[in-house]
C-alpha cells in the first residue's frame, strides 16, 4: 500500500468522517439568517407600531356605546360650525336638513365644548366628512378613499398608456441605440424627487391646466392625477420593458416568418406573452401613486370633497398623514385615526404588491407547463 | 433538372468585420429538399436565414450580393419582407410555439393575413395539421395549450403553422435536432411528403439525415461553399478531398 501523496492525506475511518463543527460556517449561515430575518421583523414592528396607535378607536368604540348617539347628535351640530361652513357652505345644508335632530342639538349644545368626547366609531368613519380639527370634529375616512381613488384612477389613466407604449416602442421598435439611451433614462426618472415633480404641478401645470380647460379650482385630482402619473409611468414603464425584453427571441422569429409585420408581431406576441409583467408593472404603479405623499400635498389642493368630478379638490389619504400629523394633539382620536389611515395604507399597498407578485407567478408558471391555454 | 426555386449569386456576409459567408454562388430546384450540412459555425444557418431575410433582425449585418428568389432579387430596396417571408416559410431549430392554444397558433398566420372568417380558418387549420401528420393526436384538444404537447408534436405544430400561410419555400434549421429518434423519423417523413408541393431547405448536424431526406447536398466550411451536387454523389464520391474527410467522420 502506498501513501497517500499531498496536502490531502484523507484516510477512510469511521474517525475522519465524522461530523466536524465548522466555526466559519457555522457563524456566517446563522448572520445571514439573523439580518434576512431582522429586516422582516422590523416591517412586522412598524407595522404593529402603527396599528397599535390606531386600537384606542376600536377600544372607546365597545366602552362607550351609549355615547355613539351623542356623537352622531354633534356631527349634526358641528355642521353648522363657522370651520365647516367655511369650507364648503352648499354642503352643509344636506346635513342638517332633520328637524328633529336640530332640536336635539341644542339641548346638547353645551357639552359640545368638552373635549374627549369626540369618539371615533366604525360608523363615525364612515362618515361622508373628514373635519378632525372643527369644535366637533368628524372622522369620516370616505372621501379620503373616493380622493384617493379619484386620483389613483386618473393617474393610471395617464401613466398606464403612455409607459407600455414607451415601453412597447423601446422593446420592440427602437434601433439599438435609441433604446440604450431611452432606457437608462426612463429609469432616472423614477428616482426623481417627488417634491420636485409636486412643485412643477403646483407652479406650471396648475397654470396650464386651468387656462385649457378653464376651470375655477387651480389644484384638483386632475392637476394632482397627472402630476402622480409623471412619478409612476418610470415604474410602469421599466417593468413592463423587462417582462416585454424577457419573451424569447423565438416567439419574434416565429412570428416575423410566418409574414407578420413588426406592429402586428408586437401587438399580438409580444404583448400577449408579456402580460402577467405588465399587469404586475401597473399594481406596482398603482401602489406608488397611492402612498405618494407630496405630489398629493402639493398639487391637489386638499379639500375633503366627495364627487365625481376629475377637476374637484381632493384629499388622500396619505397626503392627511403628512399634513395633519405634525399639528396632531399626542394620544387625541385624530392621532388615532391618523394611524388608522396608515395601517390601511399599509394593509392596502401590501396586498398589492402581493397580488403582483401572486399573480406573475401563478400565471407563468401555468403558461409555461401549458396548462392554460 | 427541375427549374431553379431559389438562386444566390456571389452572396457575402459579415457581422460587423467578421465575414462569415465568402461569396456563396448556389441554385436550389423547386420541388426538392436541399440539405447544408457543415461543422458548427460554418455559416449554413446563417446562409438559410438570408434566404428570408431573418438576418436583418441582428444588427451590425452587412450582406453583399443577391439572393433571386423567382429571379426576383430580395435584397432590392423594392422588396416588402413581410410578403418575402409569407412566401418563404421557416422553421426553427427550437420548437417556439406561441403560449396560446394549438389552434390559435397554427390560425395566427392566416389571421394577421386578414383571414377572419371562422368556418375558413377552421378549415385551413386542419389541412395544415393534416399536412404536418399531427391533426390525429390533437384533433381532439385543439383549444389546449400549445406548450402541453410534446416537443416532437409542437415541431410538428410548428410546421404546420408555417404551412398555414401557404408558403412555396420551406427553410428548416435543424428541425429534428432536440429530439428523439421516433420524433425525428416522423419529421423525415413529414418532409418526404412535403416536397411534394414545396421547395425544402433543411440545415441539419445529423449527415444520415442529409442522406436520408435530401435530393441535393451543400456541404458548408468556415463561411464557404465547398461542394454542392446530387446527395448521392456528395456521399459517395465526392469530387473535394474535404467533402470526404467531413462525411467519413475525419473531422468536424
Amino acid at each position: 500500500m502506498e501513501e497517500p501523496i499531498g496536502i490531502n492525506k484523507f484516510v477512510f475511518s469511521r474517525e475522519s468522517l465524522k461530523k466536524k463543527f465548522r466555526l466559519s460556517e457555522f457563524l456566517s449561515e446563522k448572520i445571514i439568517t439573523g439580518v434576512a430575518f431582522l429586516s422582516i421583523t422590523i416591517i412586522v414592528l412598524i407595522f404593529f407600531f402603527v396599528f397599535k396607535e390606531s386600537i384606542p378607536i376600536f377600544q372607546s368604540k365597545k366602552k362607550e356605546i351609549a355615547k355613539v348617539e351623542t356623537v352622531q347628535k354633534q356631527e349634526q351640530y358641528g355642521t353648522d360650525s363657522s370651520v365647516a361652513t367655511n369650507l364648503s357652505g352648499q354642503e352643509q345644508y344636506g346635513v342638517t336638513g332633520t328637524d328633529s335632530l336640530m332640536t336635539e342639538n341644542q339641548i346638547l349644545e353645551e357639552d359640545t365644548v368638552v373635549h374627549g368626547s369626540d369618539e371615533a366609531t366604525a360608523k363615525s368613519l364612515m362618515g361622508k366628512q373628514w373635519l378632525p380639527v372643527s369644535d366637533n370634529p368628524r372622522y369620516g375616512l370616505i372621501p379620503l378613499f373616493v380622493g384617493t381613488l379619484k386620483i389613483t384612477l386618473i393617474a393610471m389613466l395617464f401613466a398606464a398608456p403612455i409607459a407600455i407604449l414607451a415601453a412597447l416602442f423601446s422593446a420592440a421598435f427602437a434601433p439599438h441605440w435609441l433604446r440604450e439611451i431611452i432606457k437608462p433614462a426612463i429609469e432616472l426618472l423614477a428616482g426623481f424627487p417627488s417634491v420636485v415633480i409636486g412643485f412643477f404641478a403646483l407652479m406650471v401645470m396648475a397654470s396650464f391646466f386651468q387656462n385649457l380647460f378653464g376651470y375655477d379650482g387651480r389644484l384638483n385630482a386632475f392637476v394632482g392625477g397627472v402630476a402622480m402619473a409623471l412619478a409612476a409611468i418610470p415604474i410602469i414603464y421599466t417593468i413592463t420593458e423587462d417582462a416585454l425584453t424577457a419573451v424569447p427571441r423565438t416567439y419574434t422569429e416565429a412570428s416575423l416568418a410566418l409574414g407578420a409585420t413588426r406592429w402586428q408581431t408586437a401587438l399580438f406576441v409580444t404583448l400577449p406573452a408579456a402580460t402577467p409583467g405588465i399587469f404586475a408593472a401597473i399594481l406596482l404603479g398603482i401602489g406608488r401613486v397611492f402612498g405618494e405623499t407630496m405630489i398629493a400635498l402639493m398639487a391637489t389642493g386638499n379639500a375633503a370633497m366627495i364627487g365625481i368630478n376629475p377637476f374637484e379638490s381632493v384629499r388622500t389619504l396619505a397626503a392627511t398623514i403628512g399634513a395633519e400629523m405634525a399639528e396632531v394633539v399626542f394620544g387625541d382620536t385624530h392621532y388615532n385615526v391618523l394611524f388608522l389611515i396608515g395601517s390601511l395604507l399599509f394593509i392596502f399597498t401590501f396586498s398589492l404588491n402581493a397580488l403582483a407578485e401572486f399573480y406573475v407567478k401563478g400565471k407563468l408558471v401555468k403558461r409555461f407547463q401549458g396548462k392554460q391555454s | 433538372m427541375k427549374e431553379i426555386k431559389i438562386k444566390t449569386k456571389n452572396l457575402s456576409l459579415y457581422y460587423g468585420a467578421k465575414m462569415a459567408l465568402n461569396s456563396i454562388s448556389l441554385d436550389i430546384p423547386e420541388k426538392e429538399v436541399t440539405a447544408f450540412i457543415g461543422p458548427s459555425g460554418c455559416g449554413k444557418s446563417t446562409f438559410l436565414r438570408t434566404l428570408n431575410r431573418m438576418n436583418d433582425l441582428i444588427p451590425n449585418v452587412k450582406i453583399t450580393g443577391e439572393v433571386l428568389v423567382d429571379g426576383l432579387n430580395i435584397y432590392d430596396k423594392q422588396i416588402d419582407v413581410v410578403n418575402l417571408r409569407k412566401k418563404v416559410g421557416m422553421v426553427f431549430q427550437k420548437s417556439n410555439p406561441f403560449t396560446k392554444s394549438i389552434y390559435e397558433n397554427v390560425a395566427y398566420g392566416p389571421k394577421i393575413n386578414g383571414i377572419n372568417n371562422r368556418k375558413k380558418l377552421e378549415e385551413i387549420v386542419e389541412t395544415s395539421l393534416k399536412n404536418a401528420f399531427i391533426w390525429e393526436e390533437v384533433k381532439d384538444r385543439l383549444h389546449d395549450s400549445a406548450m402541453g404537447l410534446s416537443g416532437g408534436q409542437q415541431q410538428r405544430m410548428c410546421i404546420a403553422r408555417a404551412l398555414a400561410v401557404e408558403p412555396e419555400i420551406i427553410l428548416m434549421d435543424e428541425p429534428a435536432s432536440a429530439l428523439d429518434p421516433i420524433s425525428t423519423a416522423k419529421i423525415e417523413e413529414l418532409i418526404f411528403e412535403l416536397k411534394k408541393k414545396y421547395t425544402i431547405v433543411i440545415v441539419t448536424h445529423n449527415m444520415q439525415q442529409a442522406a436520408r431526406v435530401s435530393d441535393l447536398t451543400a456541404f458548408f466550411y468556415l463561411g464557404e461553399l465547398i461542394e454542392f451536387g446530387k446527395t448521392r454523389k456528395i456521399f459517395t464520391t465526392p469530387d473535394k478531398k474535404h467533402t470526404e474527410e467531413y462525411i467519413t467522420g475525419r473531422f468536424g
